[in-house]
């Protein structure tokens, strides 16, 4: 064989490792999607939405409750990250060669790669141990916890996107820089915080390991801030690791309707930035 | 006068919550220290290096734990490297632009499925799936110490899959940005003197080789901290083993499983200390893998941050 | 800020808007009027019945919700030291020492009896095993490896074993079934006592963890070659073949809601006042011999009253009408010895 022609074999055979990588990498997840949608679906009714958890051995029930659970958990979460996220974010990207931006950009992506579950740990010991009790409260805290380095992180990258000329428009104006970034710059990146919000609100709702000991788990329907209180993820868990045929299924029931969860936001996320960029590139 | 005041003013609000921000990483370091401290000064570095594991007589050792963790992490690496690569260049080198969105979705949207959902496949499809290959292995290769033990399913190998399938997108979105970064000029230089794809792709690779040693340390920082999905298919025993088929434990687990139901402060504390590890680890990795990207896009944009419109 | 408070208000609306909606007109979800939330928290052990239990007694008491989640004797024991439940449940009475640890008195009080069996998927064998305290020591230890060793041979004449290993499942998490478990082994086995112990969570040498009773029988139903233990419920519930074990006297007993109740008959008639009592190993010809009684924990003085006299009622409810509910779910009911006693007892809790 020539040396050319090794070299092209090789580049060909390059390509088709490329190629095989992809394909190899999207076999588990059609085989995820395929598991989670077909055997989820078949557990998935009305009760499951509409109903509470029935004691261990009696077949049927719901998720009402977890749900319900998720839903409090994830808006507390961006009760505390929206704020403490977005404000970050305007500091960092009005104030970008501080050092304080620079320790808080450190910061950001260090509690980004915290592991959750250590998450969970602090959250324990500053909101659960020193009121004696389990809560909505504290789980809610892990998540925002959790939350606040995305949200940070994503207002920053658009707020520096926002192009300087209206910036500058709104300071000649004899805008204040506070009134310039309120009224002008945040909303003009506005679609694609609430996109990066979204996408942080999927993320964490399907959180589990700093809900164990934070939020716990509440076999009645609480929407008690003070109070344990159930969630779709920990609820799987536990199903999951049970040996209850009934129990099996609704974990499959509880996994789909999170995988359903994520898709929705992150479709609704894809959709928004689409619209973003256009209008950007118009 | 009042304009910049009320600059002032705007300037310490949002320092405040970003400030706030990293108060909560320090927060969680010293909280995790303090109420490790009865492990730390009981053991020492000691607790690091033995490999018991007795609540009852109150002795604790995380070697076997910090053996699970690395020891799936690397596997897991090892696994999902090339193919993260691999899908990488794909899409950002050889895929017509139409396939490009859709793929680029579609591995996102494996990051996007919860630990939890990744957990309960690995139990009712992955393990049962591991058993029966575990079952087929040769006894003449089953004598192996990497290949030995009864077949569970529940196991190292299976952890380090599903760890591998997890870790894939975060390696391989990264980098794909950091291929973008290379300049154009790189890859077209090499056409030039009559490269074929492989070469040039190689040179744009070498040219982006420590952001692209970045993007896999932040898989392994990903893949060290993942908890639920791994306790699940572990097997959650402290052993120190070679084998792919032995049920062991990893540092995120152990806390997962023991940390409501530690009876005493010791044990408490030992749980917490583990914790702490983790938290540094991460700290050390993640901070070592940006570093990495970051003077990657330096390298090849210049100084970062230019202001937006001056671009254009 | 009118700005953060839209944001806010958006992101509400999607968190509402993603959860793919919200069950709407919730007809099972209780009004919020007046009612009392307890939180509780430990053994898995007596999950089945403490969760029909509270069900049942929410019926009755609908402003009554007791919660309980079963997160191991260990974790009952702790939260409740810690504060962070109002009572604990544990299927191993509470040391000396941790009853020191705790920041006040904590009484034990009996609710059933039950049994823990060795558990198996042995592929070809259908019928029961036989068990001897020794022999299960052994394998827990390590010391027997294969379903054929000569020693499981010797208690199963006629049964052909297969040559495959035994794989050990044992629980992950600290665990009231465990402490009973090791007791019994401790008792039978001076090797097993000096190397493992008795504890709520030990040191296993060899096998794979499994979280929770459940987690237990999860592992052994899927995994061919194992042995395990888990409460008697939980191994009728999953259909999983589980053995007979010999007792002190040297018959081989089969759990059973009689044989559990003849290994209390004993500890019933000289009960501690405190109830801290072992049954494991008990003398009788027809005992089961890993027996105990589960208990649940409560403080002498609660600082609050209002759910300390609803649990008080419980357990009143819960020690006479509850008790017929137990047969059903392969535990044992209390004897009527120890329920008066017990009724006795509870006027220790402060109520006011």
């Amino acid at each position: 064989m020539s040396h050319t022609a090794y070299r092209t074999l090789l580049s060909r055979l390059f390509v088709g490792a490329c190629g095989l990588a992809v394909l190899v990498a999207l076999i588990p997840l059609a085989f995820i999607l395929f598991f989670v949608v077909s055997q989820g679906f078949q557990a998935l009714n009305l009760d499951f939405f509409t109903h509470m958890p029935k004691p261990v051995g009696q077949p049927g029930g719901g998720m009402a409750n977890a749900i319900v659970g998720t839903l409090i958990l994830s808006g507390l979460a961006a009760l505390l990250a929206v704020p403490v996220g977005v404000m970050s974010g305007v500091y960092l990207s009005e104030y970008p060669q501080t050092r304080l931006a620079s320790a808080v950009r450190f910061a950001s992506d260090t509690l980004n790669g915290v592991p959750s579950i250590v998450i969970g740990v602090f959250a324990y010991g500053l909101a659960v141990l020193p009121f004696k009790q389990f809560s909505t409260l504290a789980g809610g805290l892990a998540l925002g916890i959790m939350m606040i380095p995305i949200v940070t992180k994503t207002t920053e990258e658009l707020l520096v996107l926002v192009p300087g000329s209206m910036r500058e428009g709104a300071l000649a104006l004899g805008a204040t820089r506070g009134r310039a970034v309120f009224s002008v710059i945040i909303p003009a990146a506005l679609p694609g915080i609430i996109t990066g919000i979204v996408l942080a609100l999927a993320r964490i709702a399907g959180e589990t390991a700093p809900l164990l000991f934070t939020a716990f788990n509440n076999r009645f329907f609480s929407t008690s801030l003070t109070q344990p209180i159930s969630s779709i993820t920990v609820q799987v868990y536990t199903y999951a690791i049970s040996p209850y045929e009934d129990w099996h299924r609704q974990a499959w029931a509880g996994a789909l309707v999170l995988i359903t969860i994520v898709l929705v936001c992150s479709m609704l996320a894809r959709l928004a930035t689409s619209r973003v960029s256009r209008l950007r590139t118009r | 006068m009042r304009a910049r005041s009320q600059d002032l003013g705007f300037r310490l609000t949002t320092g405040a919550f970003a400030a706030a921000l990293a108060a909560i990483v320090i927060g969680v370091g010293v909280a995790l220290v303090s109420q490790s401290w009865l492990t730390i000064q009981k053991f020492g570095l000691g607790f690091w290096s033995t490999s018991t594991w007795d609540p009852v007589a109150g002795d604790f050792g995380a070697l076997p734990f910090i053996w699970g963790t690395l020891y799936s992490s690397i596997l897991a690496l090892l696994i999902a490297t090339p193919i993260a690569l691999g899908i990488a260049v794909f899409i950002s080198e050889l895929c017509p632009a139409r396939l490009r969105t859709p793929l680029v979705f579609l591995t996102e949207l494996l990051a996007a499925i919860p630990s939890i959902v990744y957990g309960l496949w690995g139990i009712f499809v992955l393990v049962p799936a591991v058993r029966s290959l575990q079952t087929h292995v040769p006894d003449a290769l089953r004598a192996l110490p990497i290949f030995a033990g009864p077949p569970l399913g529940v196991g190292m190998l299976s952890a380090a899959l599903i760890l591998a399938i997890m870790v894939v997108p975060f390696t391989s979105s990264v980098a794909r940005e950091v291929l973008k970064s290379v300049p154009v000029t790189q890859r077209e230089g090499a056409y030039a003197l009559g490269a074929t794809r492989f070469e040039a792709i190689r040179a744009a690779m070498y040219f982006a080789r420590t952001g692209i040693v970045g993007a896999v340390m932040l898989g392994f920082g990903r893949a060290l901290g993942e908890t639920m999905a791994v306790t699940m298919v572990i097997g959650n025993n402290p052993q120190v083993s070679a084998s792919l088929f032995a049920p062991q434990y990893t540092m995120a687990a152990v806390i997962a499983n023991e940390f409501t139901e530690a009876a005493d402060a010791l044990y408490l504390n030992a749980l917490v200390e583990i914790g702490l590890v983790l938290f540094a680890i991460t700290l050390v990795v993640n901070g070592l893998s940006r570093l990495l990207i970051w003077s990657m896009a330096r390298g090849a944009r210049g100084p970062r941050r230019k202001p937006a419109g001056a671009a254009a | 800020m009118k700005i953060m408070r839209a944001l806010m208000v958006t992101a509400a609306v999607l968190t509402v808007a993603c959860g793919g909606g919200t069950p709407a007109g919730n007809a099972t979800a209780p009004q919020a009027s007046k009612e009392l939330q307890i939180n509780g928290a430990g053994a898995t052990f007596p999950y089945p019945i403490y969760s029909k239990w509270f069900s049942e007694y929410n019926t009755l008491h609908p402003e009554v919700r007791i919660n309980y989640q079963s997160i191991g004797s260990g974790g009952g024991i702790r939260q409740l030291t810690n504060q962070t439940v109002f009572f604990g449940a544990t299927d191993g009475p509470m040391s000396e020492e941790q009853l020191k640890a705790a920041p006040g008195p904590v009484l034990h009080f009996p609710t059933v009896l039950g049994a823990v069996v060795p558990i198996y998927n042995v592929p070809g064998i259908e019928g029961d095993l036989r068990f001897s305290g020794a022999v299960l020591a052994d394998i827990y230890l390590g010391k027997i490896k294969k379903w054929n060793d000569p020693a499981l041979a010797k208690l199963n004449a006629g049964v052909k074993l297969p040559a495959t290993d035994i794989t050990v499942v044992h629980r992950s998490d600290g665990s009231g079934t465990t402490f009973i478990f090791v007791d019994f082994l401790s008792k039978v086995s001076p090797a097993f006592k000096e190397k493992v112990g008795v504890a709520t969570s030990v040191n296993w040498p060899v096998g794979v963890g499994g979280k929770g009773n459940e987690g237990v029988a999860g592992l052994v139903t899927q995994t061919p070659g194992s042995i395990g233990y888990v409460e008697l419920i939980y191994a009728k519930q999953t259909k999983t073949a589980y053995g007979a074990v010999q007792n002190a006297a040297g018959e081989f007993v089969k759990a059973s809601v009689e044989a559990v109740t003849a290994a209390a008959a004993e500890a019933a008639a000289n009960m501690p006042a405190d109830f801290r009592v072992s049954i494991t190993n008990a003398p009788g010809k027809t005992a089961y011999p890993i027996a105990s009684f589960t208990w649940m924990l409560l403080f002498e003085n609660p600082t609050d009253k209002a759910q300390s006299a609803a649990m008080v009622n419980f357990l009143k409810w819960a020690l006479t009408d509850g008790q017929k509910g137990a047969t059903e779910l392969g535990y044992a009911p209390l004897p009527a010895s120890v329920i008066s006693l017990e009724q006795a007892a509870l006027a220790k809790v402060k109520v006011s």
